[in-house]
Parts: structure tokens; C-alpha cells; sequence
């Protein structure tokens, strides 16, 4: 789970990480009044879960509060990188002397967390790693020691941060550890010009596996989505991601519904979800997956690709007829069961003969006959 | 032989009393698996009958190793308590762990990865679907019913049930060795262990690699092949249509320097001569021609 600027800003405050001063409105009008409380003169920011939005216009200096609610009219509604923003942040602005780029992320291949850091931060920071890797350091973080004064003190010295930075460094560990996040990210962490060092802007990222022992996440949950039928299947539970194409998928594991859409899209079509029933496919789980799907208008055929694995096939010929008692199917349905126990599954469907569910052995075969009847409806 | 797993194994299973764990030790007994006993520290002295099979508990891995002279546990306890389970099994010293468990948090994950690496414990997973030597032992939850016949493919995947599929379609060529080393961020036994210990296995003839999107485990993979492996090793990549990761920050990109899509992975592995399938089905053909390739050159 990502959480926004103005939330990563909050939480860094909480372990003592100078941030501006600011505040979040969702009205244009309260930026006049946010404005005047932070002083008159702020940076109006959009509050959305995306990068780039600096160079997308979502970013701009106002001079008084009047201005303020201007700007903020401007950017609350505007669209960046599909992400709409409802909210802007406020904040103090501040005299940057240098920019610098901090952060912790997970190095999969080595299984630890590394620190990486520079003193040439900013929104090139990744151009910077490309063409000049010698300016930005790379320190791994031995998992049962942490970061200690001495490794933050190492990880600045390698990047040729400033002294003043080694709180910084050992804080934002906190920060990684005990809030079990994945990434925390201060880009750019800057040095004003009156003295202090200043988180400026901030990207967290919490590991969704940790909610469990985290009780303050209960009010922040990933956002529903933009798009009314994934916002649907999240409220239903189910692991569905909207496509721009004409063939619906379900299929069990994530692997086998992304080798799926490969499929698909090789008969010359395009698979118009993701939707992943995982092991379980009860009768409740395709019942709601099917509603989803058939309910998006651009959908002409759908495609339930089951391999029986642990879960036997006719469990799950049995839950696709059962979801056929509550869901209407109006589009044709092609479904290809194999594995465990699949003889068995395709003989429940046949005997259901539903006029409109059509059965496929093979994957690739089941792709094809999908596509035709999408191209045909 | 195989890899990691032989019929020689024997297994020990920590949360095999909760329901998971009940249901996969009576699919691994049936599989022919020499499961000795499980771990639960309130059930010890207790045992479990399994059919035609009484399994005794025990307090700790320690016990069960030095009753049974297991050098293998899967690991089935749930999310909140799986870090506990893997470093009592590492201080113990047991060779292999296979942690099927799905959720655990990755600092848990990072923190045992670490601490087995050190006192030489092989971890599979977590979040992986296990490993299987068919004909041998199966350690995790591949069902070894669809894929029971031994032969000479070894196999290595992220994927659980693109692993079920693959081994489904090749069943009738049969297989050395399967590993599904889990999905997750962090993951203790990876592609390039696999490929070493597949190099090495005089009963593995070909190897087949399963990769996604995401990371840039196959790249890395794809450049070890080109160093290390003689035999001849076919792919698959999933996710080529896959939506694009929201990416938040620019730490991922600095990290890996490459873009983890499918597209990526799949011109690495064929830069070093992997023939990579364009479908599970298409990937199946590939290792069959590949087969009869080398076994004609064999028997000239």
C-alpha cells in the first residue's frame, strides 16, 4: 500500500524528521484560509500516488492565499498519469541550498534492504543512477544490526551527504522498520539555507502482509480505484484489475491468469481484465467474478481457464453452476478445465448444457475460440 | 538422484496440526513422502494418524530431529509466527526448510533469509508451492497426483500453478526434480540455485525455467546460464499483457536497473541461447523437440 506525500510527511514527523509546515485541503476555497495559516505564501502540491507530477503541472508556488485557492482550483480535478486529484497538499516554502536523494528499498536479489543515497537529489535522480552510478551510493543494511549511528554515518559519508543528515538516515530506518514499510523514499531531502536539513517531499510504501500487527493502518486502506467496476471487485474481495480489451478471464493463480492473458492476446485480442479466484473457486467467488465481468460493456466473450491443481476441477464445474443460478449469463462463456480430476469437471458442465458455455481442452485451443466469439459478438 | 529432495528425505512438518497442515501431510504420506513427525509445542507426545500412518508431535524441530533424524521441515504456520518457526528450525540445524506459508512480512522474511544463510540452513519460499521429486519425496503442496512419473526434466518456477500446468503437460516425460521457489519479494532458494544444483544432477537432462514479470530474477539467470550451464534449458515468461505496475519512486528502477517486463526477460534468455515458449503449450513442444534432439545425437 502506497500512502500519499502528505501522509509519508506525517509519519516522518512522527519520528522527529523535519518536515515544512502544511496542510491538506480538498476545496479550493480552505486553501485560502491553509494559506494564511502557513503564512501566506505556500506550494500548492497534488496529493496523487503517481511520480512526474512535478513535470505534469501539479506543482506550483503561490504568493498569497488568493493565489493559493487559484491554484488550487487549477490542480484539484486535473488528471495525472490516470490518477485524478482530490486533494492538494499546502506547504511552507522553503530556501533549498542543496538537494539531496535518500532512501531504504529492498534489494530482492541480495534479500536485504539497502540504503541508497546522494548528494545530487532532485526529479533527475534517476539519470543521475543511469549515467553517473559513482554519485549515488549503495549500502546494504545487515538486517539484525540495522542502522546504527556508525552506518548512517558510513552511508552519508559515502554519498557525501552532510553530517547533519546521519539522524535523518537512522530516523527513516525507524520509520522502515517498526511501520513495516517496503520503501521509504525522501526526494529531495534538502539543506536550507538558514541551516536545518528538511524532508521535502516523501514516498512510503507499507507491506500489506504486515496489517496484521499494524493497528494504525485500520483507517488508511488502498484507494477502491477510479474505475466503478474494479472499485465493484474490491468490494467483493476479488483480485481484479481493468483491461481495455473484449475478452473477460478468470482463471486460478497468478501465474496461470497472466500466462492467460498472454494467450488471448496472441489470438489477436485483448483480454479486458485480470481476475485471479486463487485456489478456492467456490461458487460465491465465480458468481461474483462473473457479475463483475459481464457487467463491463465492452466485454464480448469470456474465458474461465481453470487448471486443477490442489482445487479438483469438478469443484470447480460444480461453482460455475451454481454461479449460473444467480448470475445471467449474457455473453458466451468458454471454459477450459484440466488437471485434477478434470474428466470429471467437464462432464458436470456438459450435463448443465447450458446453451451459451461452450468447452475447450486446451488452453491455447480455449484462447482461440474465445477470440472468435468476441470477434464474431 | 534429484535436487535437495530424495527419497532418502525424511520430513518433518511444523504446523501440522492445523487444518492446512493436515490436509498436505495426508497428500504428502500418499505420495510416498517419509514424513516423521510433526512440530507443536502444546501437542508434543501426542500422534496424528494419517490413514494407515500414526505421525508423532513433537515440542520442538530439535526433538523431532533428534527422534527421527529428519533433515527436512515444511513449514505450514501461519503468518504471525512463521519468522519464530524458520529460526528455530535454522538453530536446530535442519538442512532444508520449505515455507509454504503465504503473508509473512518481508523485514520477517529478510530477518530469517539472513540468519539461515549463516548457519547453513537451504530455505524454499516462502510463499511457494514447494518442491517435488517425483517417485521420491514431495515436500509442500504440488499435487503429485497429476504429475507423479519420474523422469529426466528438472523444473524451476515462481509460479505455482504455471508450475501444475507445465508439469501436467509433460507428465508423460516425467521429471528429476521440481521447485517452486514462491513469488514473493524475498525468497531464499532462487532460478540460479536451481539451475547450479540442475547442472550438477547426473538424472537432470534438460531444464525447464518459469519466470514473470517483476524484479529481475530471469536477467540474472539468463547471465548465470551463459556462464555455467551446458544442459540445454527452455523458458517461459508470463505477463506480457500484464497492466504496468503503479511505481512509486525512483528506488526500484535505481536498484535493478532494469525494467522487470516480460519482454525484457525473455530477449535476456534468448541472448544465451534459452528458447523461450510463447505459451505453456508451445513451451511443452519446445522441451519435447529439445528431447529428441539430444537423445538422436546420444544414440548416433
Amino acid at each position: 500500500m502506497d500512502l500519499y506525500e502528505h501522509q509519508a510527511r506525517e509519519l516522518f514527523a512522527d519520528y522527529g524528521i523535519p518536515v515544512p509546515e502544511a496542510e491538506v485541503v480538498e476545496l479550493a476555497r480552505e486553501a485560502r484560509f491553509a494559506a494564511e495559516r502557513l503564512g501566506g505564501r505556500v506550494v500548492v502540491k497534488a496529493q496523487v500516488k503517481t511520480g512526474g507530477r512535478g513535470k505534469a503541472g501539479g506543482v506550483k508556488l503561490a504568493s498569497d492565499p488568493a493565489a493559493a485557492e487559484l491554484t488550487a482550483r487549477q490542480i484539484l480535478g486535473m488528471d495525472i498519469k490516470g490518477h485524478t486529484v482530490s486533494k492538494v497538499m499546502l506547504a511552507q516554502p522553503v530556501d533549498i541550498e542543496a538537494e539531496y536523494y535518500v532512501s531504504y528499498v529492498l534489494d530482492r536479489a541480495a534479500g536485504v534492504f539497502l540504503a541508497i543515497a546522494s548528494a545530487e537529489g532532485g526529479m533527475e535522480i534517476e539519470e543521475v543512477a543511469a549515467t553517473r552510478p559513482e554519485a549515488v551510493a549503495r549500502i546494504p543494511v545487515d538486517p539484525a544490526e540495522g542502522v546504527t549511528e556508525t552506518k548512517a554515518a558510513e552511508i552519508a559519508a559515502a554519498a557525501k551527504l552532510p553530517a547533519e543528515t546521519v539522524p535523518v538516515l537512522q530516523a527513516l530506518w525507524q520509520v522502515l522498520v517498526r511501520e513495516d514499510a517496503l520503501l521509504v523514499e525522501v526526494n529531495p531531502l534538502v539543506r536550507t539555507s538558514n541551516g536545518p536539513i528538511i524532508a521535502l517531499d516523501g514516498k512510503v510504501t507499507l507491506d500489506d502482509n504486515a496489517r496484521f500487527r499494524q493497528e494504525r493502518w485500520g483507517e488508511t486502506s488502498e484507494d477502491p480505484g477510479a474505475d466503478p467496476l474494479e472499485a465493484a471487485a474490491t468490494a467483493k474481495g476479488l483480485n481484479y484489475v481493468k483491461l481495455d480489451g473484449e475478452v473477460g478471464i478468470i482463471g486460478n493463480g497468478a501465474g496461470l491468469v497472466m500466462s492467460t492473458l498472454d494467450v488471448v492476446a496472441g489470438c489477436g485480442v485483448r483480454p479486458a481484465n485480470f481476475l485471479d479466484i486463487g485456489g478456492g473457486a467456490s461458487a460465491q467467488v465465480m458468481a461474483d467474478g462473473l457479475s463483475v465481468i459481464l457487467s463491463d460493456p465492452d466485454v464480448k466473450s469470456v474465458f474461465v481457464n481453470v487448471f486443477g491443481g490442489i482445487t479438483a476441477c469438478d469443484a470447480v464445474a460444480e461453482g460455475i453452476v451454481q454461479a449460473l443460478e444467480t448470475v445471467r449469463l449474457t455473453k458466451p462463456l468458454v471454459v477450459r478445465l484440466d488437471g485434477n480430476s478434470a474428466a470429471r469437471g467437464r462432464a458436470i458442465l456438459a450435463d448443465r448444457a447450458h446453451p451459451l458455455v461452450d468447452q475447450v481442452s486446451t488452453m491455447d485451443g480455449a484462447a482461440r475460440q474465445a477470440a472468435v466469439l468476441a470477434s464474431a459478438g | 538422484m534429484a535436487i535437495f529432495l530424495t527419497k532418502e528425505s525424511k520430513v518433518l512438518v511444523q504446523g501440522m496440526t492445523g487444518a492446512e497442515g493436515m490436509k498436505h501431510t495426508r497428500r504428502m504420506l500418499a505420495g510416498g513422502t517419509d514424513v516423521v513427525g510433526g512440530v507443536n509445542p502444546r501437542k508434543a507426545g501426542r500422534t496424528v494418524d494419517f490413514d494407515d500412518r500414526a505421525v508423532p508431535v513433537f515440542g520442538s524441530v530439535r526433538e523431532g530431529m533428534e527422534a527421527t533424524g529428519a533433515d527436512v521441515t515444511v513449514v505450514f504456520v501461519p503468518p504471525p509466527f512463521a519468522k519464530a518457526a524458520v529460526i528455530e528450525a535454522a538453530d536446530a540445524g535442519i538442512g532444508l526448510a520449505v515455507v509454504i506459508t503465504e503473508g509473512i512480512p518481508v523485514h520477517d522474511a529478510v530477518v530469517f533469509q539472513a540468519y539461515a544463510k549463516q548457519r547453513g540452513t537451504r530455505i524454499v519460499g516462502p510463499n511457494c508451492p514447494g518442491l517435488i521429486s517425483p517417485g521420491q519425496s514431495n515436500a509442500g503442496i504440488i499435487p503429485a497426483d497429476i504429475a507423479a512419473k519420474p523422469g529426466r526434466i528438472g523444473l524451476v518456477s515462481k509460479s505455482g500453478t504455471l508450475t501444475y500446468q507445465l508439469m501436467y503437460e509433460l507428465r508423460e516425460t516425467g521429471f528429476s526434480s521440481a521447485v517452486g521457489i514462491g513469488g514473493d519479494p524475498v525468497v531464499g532458494t532462487t532460478h540460479i540455485d536451481c539451475l547450479a544444483a540442475f547442472e550438477d544432477d547426473p538424472d537432470t537432462e534438460l531444464i525447464v525455467l518459469i519466470g514473470e514479470i517483476g524484479g529481475d530474477a530471469e536477467e540474472r539467470a539468463a547471465a548465470y546460464i551463459a556462464g555455467h550451464v551446458t544442459k540445454p534449458v527452455i523458458g517461459y515468461i508470463a505477463g506480457f499483457t500484464a497492466p504496468e505496475g503503479k511505481t512509486m519512486g525512483h528506488a526500484g528502477a535505481i536498484v535493478s536497473g532494469s525494467s522487470g517486463t516480460a519482454e525484457a526477460k525473455k530477449r535476456a534468455l534468448e541472448a544465451v541461447g534459452v528458447r523461450v515458449g510463447s505459451t505453456p503449450s508451445e513451451t511443452a513442444r519446445l522441451v519435447l523437440d529439445r528431447l529428441a534432439v539430444t537423445r538422436e545425437v546420444t544414440h548416433n
